[in-house]
This record gives structure tokens, sequence and C-alpha cells, in this order.
């Protein structure tokens, strides 16, 4: 049996599941201490099921944490950087591009280094040990042991990179390093500011692990527990430590996984509605399709692989206005349950106008019963508008799509979807995104340039599928169950020899405990 | 009309200029972030109208030579524009009053604004393309003129320079100057095409940089405003939104070194289609099977609510994008112009019939 646990803004939702049946599910509000939250999330499912904590195989957990401390500039380590490039470079180094009230509070302290390699693997200049080691030493004297190291084209050769790592540990033996070729793509900028930001959320994410450990560890729970990375799959409690950056967008994904899940569907649009916003997605082959352009966290570049969602200010909790008919963007968010009127509240609210139409029964009914027909009419038209809209602008051709719709507030839609050839609310849609988390599979990727003049397409696809899998497999997937779900080739203009950007990305079960 | 470019001019530059760049040229946001550091250590950098110029001044265009996948990945030292333009000075013994710039489109944008304003000349407001093009003879102050691309010199991040004093013909400087990027790490500046003022006036395409500017500033605006920015696109720059819809498929092939493939944009309501076929530019339009706007003309591609750019390296399915066709400036439609960027010279069997108007060429508004 597996837990699923989703640490959003507002709530802290949890499933339990036995294979594909949900056995129990919780709603509760997200603490201070995101722990504590957790802690009583997963009480509440096992009490619930009556089973014994001892029968948990795993428990995965997804969370916006590392994306909030960012976000909010909370618990960031000062972070030096390293990039080995000289003498490209030096007019654009690192964190250039950053907001300068993160960088000031990161540190601004980076260093350029001789190394690097050109797109065909030859070096840009000579590596200099000693340039490093003297670098290594001011960082040391700075009190810094945090630190992210780039080098340019480390997608395709790392070994810069690692040597260098070597010679900051000979003089800071408990440095915290990030390599940007563990967990970006060509790209260097955007692959440096991850890496930074990486090494800068560490002691964070030590302290958050250990802290969703010790909650399992007070509930008796022994069962290895893992995080939910942005596209959907796994990782390993150890792995989130050195890696939140891995966690930045899993909440959209694991709401529109865990939609795919509960509907049986492979590809269909998934309208996920919360509180205050309403997030559309698109499932292809069961996975969310990524985003084309450079997504920016806190106002920082970066090249992850995130879902191409679009929100739109409309939930449970958004405020009516009658007079000109608005719905949203304004809502009354996490105070739901107090401020509506069926809760008592005197704030009228989209829940509200849904329980007066009858199609629902929440809280006290009778506290809407005076709502004008006409005006209960008027707003449940206007929400059916604006997500046919949104669905619309998400829809990759004409053709029908089935849309899903899961979240706590899914019960807005009460109508026809144009362009939906049907609408799917699927058992245990408010926890989907717990759902999500609980069936994550785990991926690895590969993303490098190769030469298709020394090896023809099919040797480097295997090669890069080979690659990907590999990491695939160290993250903890079953080798037996590696599917490659993405490949991608972009041939590079002007390039002789038929450069060719592939990118591959393989998924498989994880392996059992 | 631009007299100077001062930090907050880089953005809208930057979004026009994308724009401009039909789909290829590179992006500009690394060149504008590198443009930036430099007018906050230097100042400004100023901007002279084309005709302004005394006949007799020597001008020269700088840019980036390479592939645009490296060129996010080797970032510049920075003072290749530079170096290049001095190492040009150097062979022929005469020193640059202005720099004009090579291509509009995309990231050789921001390079002629770096180069000038390190050497301290300003940059010409006017450029041989009015959009982007990948080849170096693709140049109208190469077309109906006694101007050539060679000499030329180049330089890369380390020491490495090279003087290309002669070629044959622009096609064989192309070759040449490629051919040295590639070892070069397919990352170079380089500076060529010696003109004069004269030269400059009588072939330059005029006022882009303005053009780009004002572009990209009524798109900034029509963002915020949330009116329909492909229509303002559209109206900046004299053109037409031909097609809106949804990108239906990506087909890429790599042949000779180019970025070459096809994209289906199928309408919203599902009843039309437009296809694109792209040499690192968009190069053809077909509506519905028939020959909507071929190159010279502007094939533009931008995202349906931002109004972003679309560049052939992230057309992906499902995209919502318009299609924005603009009629090229004249100098690119001569017999000369069309021998060297018209259908033929890309390898179609088209016809370059002329999409209507343009006969001022692009030019800034307001």
């Amino acid at each position: 049996m597996r837990i699923g646990v989703d640490v959003g803004g507002t709530n802290t939702d949890a499933v339990l599941m036995d294979g594909a049946n949900v056995i129990s599910s919780t709603k509760t509000p997200t603490t201070a201490n995101v722990s504590e939250g957790i802690a009583k999330a997963l009480s509440t499912v096992i009490a619930d099921s009556g089973i014994e904590a001892a029968a948990i195989d795993g428990v995965m957990i997804g969370t916006t944490h590392f994306t909030n401390a960012v976000v909010e500039r909370k618990h960031l380590t000062p972070t030096a950087c390293i990039r080995l490039g000289l003498p490209a470079t030096v007019c654009l180094p690192p964190m250039v591009d950053w907001p300068d009230d993160l960088r000031d509070m990161v540190g601004g302290n980076s260093h350029l280094a001789h190394g690097g390699h050109e797109f065909d693997g030859r070096e840009i200049s000579a590596y200099q040990p000693d340039e490093v080691r003297e670098i290594a030493r001011k960082i040391r004297d700075a009190g810094l042991s945090a630190i992210a190291i780039s080098s340019v084209f480390s997608p395709v050769n790392s070994t810069f990179e690692e040597q260098s790592a070597e010679i900051v540990r000979e003089l800071i033996p408990d440095a915290n390093i990030t390599l940007s070729s563990e967990i970006g793509r060509i790209g260097l900028l955007e692959r440096e500011n991850a890496a930074i930001m990486n090494s800068c959320l560490r002691q964070l994410a030590a302290r958050t692990v250990d802290g969703f450990k010790a909650a399992l560890d007070e509930l008796q729970i022994t069962a290895p527990f893992y995080i939910s990375q942005n596209d959907g799959t796994l990782m390993n409690a150890d792995f989130a430590k050195e890696y939140p950056v891995l966690t930045f967008a899993s909440g959209p994904t694991n709401s529109m996984r865990g939609a795919a899940f509960l509907s049986g569907l492979r590809d269909a649009i998934v309208v996920d509605v919360g509180g205050t916003t309403t997030d559309i997605g698109v499932l292809q082959h069961g996975f969310p399709r990524v985003a084309a352009l450079a997504v920016d966290i806190g106002g920082v570049r970066t090249n992850f692989r995130m879902p191409d969602t679009y929100s739109i200010g409309l939930g449970g909790g958004s405020l009516i206005e009658s007079d000109p008919l608005k719905v949203g963007p304004r809502s009354v968010g996490y105070e739901l349950t107090e401020k509506a009127l069926v809760f008592g509240g005197d704030i009228l609210t989209a829940t509200d106008v849904i329980v007066a139409g009858g199609s629902e029964d929440i809280g006290d009914a009778g506290a809407v019963s005076h709502l004008d027909a006409s005006l209960v009419a008027a707003v449940q038209a206007r929400i059916m508008e604006m997500i046919t809209i949104a669905v619309d602008r998400m829809k990759t051709s004409a053709t029908p799509v089935p849309v899903i719709v899961v979240g706590g507030g899914s019960i807005l839609v009460t109508g026809a979807i144009e362009g939906a050839s049907e609408i799917i609310k699927p058992d245990h849609f408010p926890v989907a995104n717990a759902i999500g988390a609980a069936i994550a599979q785990v991926g690895g990727e590969c993303d490098r340039i190769f030469s298709l003049a020394e090896l023809s397409r099919d040797e480097a696809l295997d090669q890069a599928k080979s690659e990907a899998s590999n990491r695939a497999v160290n993250a903890g997937a079953n080798a037996d169950s590696i599917e490659i779900v993405d490949v991608e080739e972009v041939p590079l203009a002007y390039l002789p020899g038929n450069a060719t950007r592939i990118m591959v990305k393989a998924i498989g079960d994880l392996v059992e405990a | 009309m631009l007299r100077q470019v001062t930090l907050d001019d880089i953005r809208p530059i930057g979004i026009g200029a994308g724009i401009l760049g039909t789909g290829g040229g590179g992006n500009p946001y690394l060149g504008g972030l590198h443009l930036a550091s430099i007018i906050r250590e230097r100042g400004p950098q100023a901007i002279i109208d084309p005709f302004d110029l005394a006949d007799d001044a020597l001008c020269c265009v700088v840019g980036s030579i390479g592939a645009p996948t490296v060129s996010i990945e080797k970032l510049p030292e920075g003072t290749e524009m530079c170096r290049a333009l001095r190492l040009l000075e150097a062979h022929i013994g005469r020193r640059f009053d202005a720099v004009a710039i090579a291509e509009i489109g995309g990231a050789n944008s921001m390079q002629p604004l770096i180069g000038g304003l390190q050497a301290g000349i300003p940059t010409v407001d006017s450029d041989s393309m009015g959009r982007a093009y990948p080849e170096i003879q693709m140049s109208t102050f190469l077309f109906d003129t006694s101007a050539t691309a060679a000499s030329l010199a180049m330089v890369d991040a380390a020491d490495n320079a090279a003087v290309v004093p002669a070629a044959v013909s622009d096609v064989w400087a192309e070759k040449i100057a490629r051919n040295i990027a590639v070892s070069m790490g397919a990352r170079a500046g380089l500076a060529g095409t010696i003109m004069s003022g004269a030269q400059v006036k009588a072939a330059g395409v005029h006022y882009t940089l303005s053009l780009a500017h004002h572009l990209g500033a009524q798109v900034i605006e029509a963002q915020a405003q949330k009116s329909d920015v492909p229509v303002v696109v559209a109206e900046a720059l004299d053109g037409q939104v031909i097609f809106r819809g949804k990108i239906a498929d990506v087909e890429r092939r790599t042949t000779k070194g180019f970025a070459r493939g096809g994209v289906r944009i199928d309408s919203f309501s599902g009843g039309d289609r437009l296809a694109i076929e792209f040499q690192n530019e968009f190069l053809i339009a077909y509506l519905n099977g028939e020959v909507a706007a071929t190159t010279p003309d502007l094939i533009c591609i931008v995202t349906e609510e931002e109004g972003e750019p679309v560049t052939t390296e992230v057309l992906r399915y499902g995209t919502r994008v318009a299609v924005i066709t603009v009629p090229a400036p004249p100098q690119l439609k001569s017999e000369a112009a069309l021998e060297v960027v018209g259908p033929g010279a890309f390898g179609y069997d088209v016809e370059f019939r002329p999409l209507p108007g343009g006969v001022i060429g692009l030019r800034p508004q307001g």
C-alpha cells in the first residue's frame, strides 16, 4: 500500500492506496511547519483505513515548499558560483539576470576560470587546477560552503566540473556542491541558475526532508519515502535533499497525473479547480504537455521542462458580484469554510451559488435559498463560459477531447463545455494531486548534442535512450519497466557533421521495497 | 526616430527584432543583457540617421556568425565585435566612422550597438535585410552595388583572429567565413562589407532599428492594454494577420547544415490550413495549398495571446499562434536581389509574387 501526499500552499492532502484502489483520503490545512500538516494528514488516512503502519510500502510526497522559498526569498543559503569557460562568457557573469534582491540574498559571489568545451568537444582553453584551487580558497575564506559549478557545454562533457568539485572538496571538505551538468540542459545561464538555486536550497531541503522523515517515524511508518519531481516522476528522499530544484513544478504535474490515473485516460484536457484559481493542462500519453519557452522561478530564468498550464482566477472561493456580473478573480481562498454563506459567513462565493442551484448539498443550503434564480443561472453560465474559453485555449485541435475535472472546486462545473467530447469527474477528484504523487514513477533525461557524422541517427538515439534509462535506474526505477516516453531532435543550424541536439526522457516503475 | 539607445530601449528593440527575425536570427535576450551592462558603464549608444552620414564616411557591418544553439551555451567574451572592427581597420589602414547593422532580425540587432559603443562610433539606423537571413551574401548592401562582403575580419572569444582580404564572390566569402566560424567554435564576431556613406544611403534598408524599437514598444503597450497584439504587430509593420490557429505538425530535417522543415497550422475553426516551409527562417507560406507569401516578403509567427515571436527552434505542437505577412522592402525585390533571396535561391520551384504594398518599405511610424 502507498500513501500519496500533496503539500500545497493552502491544503495538505493525503490518500492511501492499495494498488489502484483508494482506501481513504483527507484534506487538512497546510501548517507553517509543513511536517505537522503532513503528520496530521498521514495519521488521518491511516486511522480511517484501519490498517497497520507496517503495511505501508511507500510514501510519496509532492511539495511546493522549495518553489515558495525562492518566490518568497526565504531560507536561502548564500552560494558561490564557479564557472569554467574563460576567455568566453566574461560579459555575462553568473547571476547577471537575477533580480537584485535575490542576488543580494544569495551573495553574488561568483568566479570565472579557464576550461569549458566547444560544441564539438574541443577544450575552449586549458583547464587550470591551480586557478580553481585559488578560487576555492577565496570561497572558503568568505565563509561559504554552498557552491555551484558550471562549465561551457558540460551537458556534452562534464569532466571539468567534476575535477573542480574534487579540488573544492579538498579545501572545503563539507562543501555542498551542485554541478550544472547534473540538473540542466544546453543553455549556460539557465542551467547555471538552476545549479545555484539548487545549492542555495539544500540546507532547507535537508531540514524539510528530515522533518518529513521525523513525521513518518513518529507514526512508525518505516517504508521509504519519495518526493515528486517536475515531470511527474519520483526521486528518493536522499536524492531530493541533493536536488530540491527538481521539485519546482510538481504541484500541477501531480494533479494532472492523478487525473489521468483516476479517469483511465492518457490524452485529455485536465481542469483543476481549486479555491482561488483553476489550472488547465494537457495530458499527452498520460503525462503533462511541457512548456516550450524558458520558465521564470521567482524572477530567475530556468530551462526546466515544466508543464504547460494556463491559470484563470476562478475557484470555489471566488467572490460573486451581481451588478455587473463578476466571478473572481478575488477569492476568500482558504477561508471558504468560514466566510461563505453556506458555512455561516457573510460573503457570496461561487460555492454558495452552486449550492443554491441545487446540484450540490454542502453546508447550510438554507443560507442561500434567498438567492435569485436568475442570478444563480447567470453565474453558472459565466463559470462555464470561463472554463470553456480556457479549455479551448489549451486544445491542440478542433476535434472534441475528453475533459477531466479535478480539485476541491470541481463542483463549479455544472454544465457542458463546448469542444469537450465528455466531461469526467472521477471519484476522489478533490485529492487528485495526492493520488498523482502516490502513483508516480521514476524517470531520467538525456539532453546532448550528437554529431551524426560519427554516429548514425539510430546509434545516437540508442545512446541517448540508454543514457536516459540509466539515469532513471539511478533514480530508483526498475530496469525492466523502463519506457521511453519522449524523444525530441533539434538539428543545429550551420554546424557541419549534422550536429543534432537529442532530448530523451525515460520512465519506469519504482523498485518495490 | 531613435537618436540614441538607452537601457530602456533594449527591451523594445529585442522584442521587435525577435519578430523581424521571421523565425530565425537567434534570440536577442543575451545580447540585450550584454548591451545593458555596457550602457551602464559607458552611457547610451549614439544612433546616426543614414542621411546624416557624409558621402565619404567609412562604414562596415558587424555581427555574430555561428549557430544560434551554440550562442546560448558558449557566451561571448564580450569584445568580439570591437576587436573584429579594429582588426579590419588595421588591415585596410583606415578608421571606420560608423557601423551599420547587417541583420535587424534576431540576435544580430544588438551586436552593432555593442560594437559601436565599445569602438566609440555611432550605429547607423539602417540594416541590410529588414529581417533575418542565414548568409552573408543575402544583404542589400551587396545587391546592385560595388560593395563586397570581403575584406572581412573575424575573432573568437580567445585570441584567435582571421582576415579574409578577398573572395571571388560574396558567396565564396560566406563559405570561407562559415568555415572559420566553425573552427572558432561556431561562434565568432565578424566585421566586413566595407562601404562609403553614399553606398549605405543608396542600398540600406533604412530606419529599421527605429522600426524594431517602435514595434517592440507597441507590443509592450498592447500586452498591457490586453489588446489584440498580432493586429498591433501587423499594423506597425504595414502587414496583415493572415492566419490564426494551433500548430498541428512540425517536421524537421537537416540538410547541408541548415535547420529545414515545415510547420502546419490548423485554424481554430478547423477548416483552414496554413503550411510554412522554413530554412532557419520562415520562407514560404501555403494557405490551403495555395502560395500565400514567399521570401523575400516577411512571414512572422507570434504567439496568439502575447504576440511574442515564435522561432523555428521553439515550434511545438499545440502552440496557439498568429501568422503575419509583411511586404519586403523594395531593395530585396530587385532582380539581382531575388537571385539571392528569392524562393529559387532556397531551392523552391515557386515564383515570387510580391505582397501588395511595401513600396516605401519598412519605415518607422509615430
